[in-house]
């Protein structure tokens, strides 16, 4: 089967209104990068792979209108319809139909402009309506629980969790796709921020950003000629846990899903110390405390190290394993394209791209991950070398 | 062939959607509901395999692919796993209304269970609220048969002197 990897891509820059452009108009814009980084036109895509949640902007069978967005007239146009994952469930649909060699280039898109959608709204209907919906107490509420028992069982503090929050929103100011840009941010404003469900203040969470990103990936033999350098996908992973919210007994303190692919990755890759085997880290983090759960999860630290692992700078954009350099979702979480673009931040770092947070020239090894409630993650890792040469 | 004109202030186009929905509950649901309501009792099915008691109740383990083999008790008592004071408004998925802010909120595994349900609990310090405090549930006087039948959970205070 043929090696895969991506070979361009683009952002929009992300903000907390875009009133100047509609929907197809701002994932249009994220589309016209991806192709101009690659150095494609239309002509040259084969298939368009596209995720969104249509209840969030109330939008159903939203793939005929944006069909001309998308340069799709005529060729196969799939649409991924997960949650938080979605970003990374549509790469891993487009890297599918290329390893199996259906396809040699497509175009991946994942877009959200939560300004003009009901994301709370549609987020109550994640629940199972008989037994979870009535006590629901939204996505804050329910982070909030999983940090409690995160921190119950770690001893991570306040200060350690708020050291994340820093990291973030300084890192988003190397990033110009970034939505939140706090260079001047400290501990105390973190600490201080508005208490929205305990642990969690404001600062500990991601903003409402609007936004789209986009890549364009190829098989062997086109990839090579689109990209200099491109960035392979060496393994990816994908699992589910059980059914109901309080099935996993520890949740995000021992997530079994990403615990799961963590194995089947590492284990491909060969991966026994990932801190020193990996150049870099781009995770689906939704809050602060979350980050630290999701480190110990991937072995990055030890089990209960998380606030360690933060104290000792090693995920900070200059430490051993730089966790997030883009500023990560604490920064930007345009949801459906917030895990494309944890792929496209470790594509870029792959490809030296990245521009003012590239973490080093050569990176050899990057980790992307998905994250759609403890009930699904995703993971990928991106390779300078050709996985089968 | 005149130029387009954009308005100097962007243009919107509103819309409301109401949409109404009947689900089906399944079998579990209605032995459960009906537990619930005429004996304020809590059952969760058992895996004859790995010995999980499931709550919610559920036809099949997901972790050994057997169906389960019965039900058992679990609760009324429990301990709490995970727990928040939420103070920041939130739509309740059942009224469409924003429920009024504060209130405490868990997860919690019920005795004998071997997952966690969520639900609320008369606490609003978040001082006095934290993961391995006990708890027991509070019925509504008129249950019609609902998951709501359970009002909330309330924690097992210690009594002063």
């Amino acid at each position: 089967m043929p090696d895969v990897a991506i070979v361009g891509t683009g952002q929009t820059d992300h903000k907390s209104r875009r009133d100047d452009v509609n929907i197809p108009e701002l994932a249009r814009e994220a589309v016209d990068r991806a192709l101009a980084d690659a150095g494609v036109t239309f002509a040259e895509i084969d298939a368009v792979c596209f995720g969104n949640m249509d209840l969030f902007e109330g939008l159903a069978e939203n793939e005929h209108w944006l069909a001309s967005t998308f340069g799709a007239e005529g060729k196969p146009l799939l649409k991924f319809n997960t949650g938080g994952t979605v970003g990374t469930s549509t790469t891993m649909g487009a890297y599918y139909l290329l390893k199996a060699g259906f396809y040699g280039r497509i175009l991946a898109v994942g877009f959200e402009k939560q300004a003009e959608g009901n994301s709370q709204g549609a987020i109550t209907t994640v629940g199972d309506p008989i037994w979870e919906r009535p006590m629901m107490a939204g996505a804050i509420g329910n982070h909030a629980v999983m940090a409690s028992t995160y921190v119950a069982d770690s001893g991570v503090t306040e200060e350690q969790a708020a050291k994340v929050a820093v990291k973030a929103r300084r890192n988003a100011c190397l990033n110009p796709h970034a939505h939140l840009k706090l260079p001047d941010i400290t501990v105390e404003q973190v600490l201080e921020s508005k208490m929205l469900a305990y642990p969690l203040r404001t600062l500990d969470m991601c903003p409402t950003s609007n936004g789209a990103c986009a890549m364009v990936m190829a098989g062997d033999g086109h990839a090579q000629k689109l990209a200099a350098r491109p960035a392979w996908i060496a393994a990816v992973a994908s699992a589910h846990d059980q059914s109901f919210q309080g099935d996993s007994p520890k949740r995000m303190s021992e997530m079994r899903s990403l615990i799961a692919v963590r194995e089947r990755l590492y284990a491909k890759m060969g991966i026994t110390d990932p801190v020193s085997q990996l150049d870099v880290a781009e995770i689906y983090e939704p809050q602060s405390y979350a980050e630290l759960a999701m480190c110990e999860n991937l072995l990055f630290c030890e089990k209960g190290g998380g606030g360690r692992f933060i104290d000792a700078g090693t995920p900070l954009i200059d430490g051993e394993l730089p966790v997030n350099p883009s500023g990560g979702v604490l920064s930007t979480n345009p949801i459906g394209a917030t895990a494309m673009i944890r792929v496209a931040e470790a594509a870029m770092q792959v490809m030296g791209r990245a521009g003012d947070h590239q973490v080093k020239p050569d990176v050899q090894t990057a980790l992307a991950t998905g994250y759609g409630g403890n009930a699904w993650s995703d993971a990928l890792i991106l390779t300078a070398r050709q996985p089968s040469r | 062939m005149s130029e387009p004109r954009f308005p100097e202030e962007p243009l919107f186009v509103s819309a409301e959607l109401t949409l109404r929905y009947r689900y089906g509950a399944g079998s579990e649901a209605a032995h459960y509901l009906e537990g619930l309501k005429e004996r304020m009792a809590f059952e969760g099915t058992h895996c004859p395999k790995c010995e999980r008691v499931y709550l919610p109740p559920r036809p099949v383990c997901g972790i050994c692919y057997v169906g389960c083999d019965g039900w058992l008790p679990v609760g009324p008592e429990g301990t709490i796993t995970g727990a928040t004071v939420v103070e920041v408004p939130f739509v309740d998925p059942i009224t469409g209304e924003q429920r009024p802010v504060p209130y405490g909120f868990a997860f919690i595994l019920l005795d004998g269970a071997s997952t966690n349900i969520f639900h609320f609990v008369d606490e609003t310090d978040r001082r006095k609220l934290g993961v391995g405090m006990r708890v027991r549930p509070r019925f509504r006087a008129e249950r019609t048969g609902s998951i709501t039948d359970v009002e909330g959970f309330d924690l097992i205070r210690e009594e002063g002197p």
